[in-house]
């Protein structure tokens, strides 16, 4: 009897690897090395004025949602509205990043869909993307007060993930400062 | 059966013209070769199961640039790996690093193949115990 044991012990712990693999949802998601680090430095064009700039000392000092975006992506077409709905509560300022965009798209995007964001950083060529380990828009990261980043979300946000994974970081970051 | 041959003869054709980055990228040879070994090892995020080097979405081409730059500005191997993990993690590498985090894919395959064998010698020495029914085999010294 006792021989079944390890060859049973073994099927065993291979079908948990197994139920594990297929039911952690979104295989292609990766966790960011980024969560609990300082969130990367980047100043960028702003898109409506190419004169101005955009970048992390806006909203150094407090909590900010930054949105990276663009006007090929259906997904964020999907989480526009939602982004439209947290500006208008004006509980957290939301900052964009228009990645690997054309201008004049991006601006007739904002000017018919509406615009969420205090001011969206143009990044025509990628750079910044790749500085915030951005593979696939649209990505939004929570970063503090004090620049570190609390959460990312990889695909459109909603008012299920924002209630469920960010105001909890909110509620307690905002304590912590 | 010929236009079967026809069909495979063009499908093969296809593979050479698909290659993605046909100009060259240093004319030092050393710095191609160091280039073109670093891009086939990146992995393309955004289309998991290719490598940088075979991918042409503009994530790829981005990263091909960015590496392109940091081996022109006299950047070391590991220093380039590191700008790729800090971005995007131990993923991105096709050859990940030995570290705490990547032991178990390291030592997996030599684990494995101990077990194996460990398996193998106990059934052996198992059967080897067992009493041996052909008569014309003298194995006496068996146990």
């Amino acid at each position: 009897m006792s021989r079944y044991v390890l060859p049973l012990v073994a099927v065993v712990v291979l079908i948990i690897f197994l139920v594990i693999g297929l039911t952690r949802g979104d295989p292609r998601a990766l966790p960011s090395p980024f969560i609990g680090k300082p969130a990367p430095q980047f100043e960028l064009p702003t898109l409506k004025d190419p004169s101005a700039t955009v970048g992390s000392a806006a909203f150094a000092g407090r909590v900010a949602l930054v949105n990276v975006w663009a006007t090929w992506c259906v997904q964020c077409r999907v989480e526009h509205q939602f982004l439209l709905d947290l500006a208008a509560k004006g509980d957290i300022p939301i900052y964009g990043i228009n990645w690997r965009d054309t201008r004049p798209e991006a601006l007739r995007w904002l000017q018919q869909l509406g615009d969420p964001y205090v001011a969206s950083g143009f990044d025509v060529d990628g750079v910044v993307g790749i500085d915030w380990g951005v593979y696939g828009a649209p990505e939004s990261f929570l970063v503090s007060a004090d620049g570190v980043v609390l959460f990312k979300q990889l695909g459109p946000l909603n008012r299920q993930i924002w209630e469920r994974d960010i105001v909890p970081l909110i509620v307690s970051g905002g304590a912590a400062q | 059966m010929k236009r079967f041959l026809i069909l495979v003869v063009a499908i093969l054709a296809v593979a050479p013209v698909a290659a993605i980055d046909t100009g060259k990228a240093f004319d030092d040879p050393e710095l191609q070769a160091r280039y073109e070994k670093m891009i086939s090892e990146v992995r393309c995020l955004k289309c998991q199961n290719q490598s940088i080097k075979d991918s042409n979405v503009f994530l790829a081409s981005d990263l091909r640039r960015e590496i392109r730059r940091l081996i022109a500005e006299g950047k070391t191997d590991a220093e380039i790996q590191d700008f790729l993990i800090t971005r995007y993690g131990e993923f991105a590498l096709y050859r990940p690093r030995t570290s705490g985090k990547t032991l178990i894919l390291w030592a997996a395959p030599f684990v494995l193949v101990f077990f194996g064998v460990f398996v193998m010698f106990r059934v052996l020495q198992h059967r080897m115990s067992m009493p041996i029914d052909d008569d014309t085999v003298n194995q006496g010294g068996a146990e």
